[in-house]
């Protein structure tokens, strides 16, 4: 198969090692001369120095021809226009978007980007797998704080199961901002008993996220 | 009307006065940017000293930042960031996430600017309508920017009797 790689980062540089060897065409759009010139060094002359936000570029490198085009740039909004670029004037059959905001992967299928990979959605499956006895997952940095957002779900006999919030002696400063029971939202307070398979909406200074992890998993 | 602006650069800036002068409702959002470049200079800078809009600052693709900058009640919303995808994603999602009625991009890349056009996002490209001007002021054909300078100019009449912030 032909694929088109819309940026030469790590990401990029990678898949499309994987590709080459997988025995696939491959042609790399991207637009530093420096970065183009040592990915060109590793990995053949399959690199084309183009933006890939332009037609023309994208023109060029055969997305007309090409089975796949793959965007993998840091930037979402440039994926996301490359992404539409190549269905609107190549037709090119399939469109890939890396998303590095998760919240975006929403936003871009409403605008007609039906496949996205998620970096951080990838890795946080990762970790839930490594963590067999519940999911305990920091969900993201509350933006220009030292806090984040963590959910955690209550086990089958882990230690906050059919306990009050008071009793979980979560650290200074980390506060449960509600729970989703049953698929529901309600409040919580100190009072508010725990119960299995509720997932704990944490809000917690970033320093104290080892501690919050031991009182909700002991 | 209430109007959304997402990029307050000069464009931006000059225009959320424009608006707010003549009374309407802005909001303005700029994103806070990591690049040293732009990081040491004063957020939001080119708003005029007597703007009453409010001011956010965020990423103006991201839902959240732009519900809070109140699109659901937008009648209009301009993207004038200095990326063109960016803007374009902006727009985007104001139109058909938010079904905002009036919705401007600026595209300065003219081929992007059609391609979207196409699509129904309404585009504008500060390339080729700066160039045409300069064109037609080159040829004397005074006809195509009169209306246009005579406007600006009366603008930047206004905005060199600009009263100074006090700090």
């Amino acid at each position: 198969m032909y694929f088109v790689v819309a940026g030469a980062g790590e990401v990029g540089l990678h898949l499309s090692q994987a590709l080459l060897e997988a025995g696939h065409e491959v042609t790399i759009l991207e637009a530093d001369r420096r970065r183009a010139n040592y990915v060109q060094e590793r990995l053949g002359s399959i690199v084309m120095n183009a933006a890939a936000d332009e037609g023309r570029a994208q023109m060029e490198a055969g997305c007309n021809r090409a089975d796949a085009l793959i965007a993998v740039t840091g930037d979402d909004a440039k994926n996301l226009v490359i992404c539409q670029l190549a269905k609107l004037n190549c037709h090119t059959p399939r469109v890939i978007a890396r998303v590095n905001n998760p919240k975006n992967e929403i936003v871009f299928k409403t605008l007609g980007i039906d496949e996205t990979i998620s970096s951080t959605r990838v890795l946080m499956g990762v970790i839930e797998q490594e963590l067999p006895t519940g999911g305990f997952m920091p969900l993201m940095p509350l933006a220009g704080t030292p806090n984040e957002l963590i959910e955690a779900e209550i086990a089958p006999g882990s230690p906050p199961a059919g306990k009050t919030i008071a009793a979980l002696r979560l650290p200074t400063g980390a506060l449960v901002g509600g729970i989703v029971r049953k698929g529901k939202l309600m409040a919580a307070d100190d009072e508010t008993t725990l119960e299995v398979g509720d997932r704990v909406i944490v809000l917690s200074p970033e320093v104290s996220e080892s501690e919050v992890r031991k009182a909700l998993f002991g | 009307m209430n109007v959304v602006i997402v990029g307050c650069g000069r464009v931006g800036g000059f225009l959320a006065g424009l608006l707010d002068s003549e009374g309407h409702h802005v909001s303005v959002i700029d994103i806070a940017s990591t690049s040293p470049a732009r990081a040491e200079r004063a957020w939001f800078q080119h708003l005029p000293a007597s703007f009453k809009g409010e001011t956010i600052l965020g990423d103006g693709t991201d839902l959240d930042v732009l519900r809070q900058a109140g699109i659901e009640r937008a009648d209009a919303v301009l993207a004038l960031t200095e990326g063109d995808n960016r803007n374009l994603m902006a727009a985007q999602i104001a139109h058909k996430i938010f079904a905002v009625k009036r919705v401007i991009a600026k595209v300065n890349d003219p081929v992007r600017a059609q391609t979207y056009r196409q699509m129904g996002i309404n585009t504008f490209s500060r390339t080729t309508i700066l160039g045409t001007l300069l064109l037609a002021l080159l040829m004397e054909d005074r006809e195509v920017g009169e209306v246009l300078l005579r406007k600006s100019l009366a603008h930047e009449e206004e905005l060199a009797h600009e009263p100074v912030k006090a700090r």
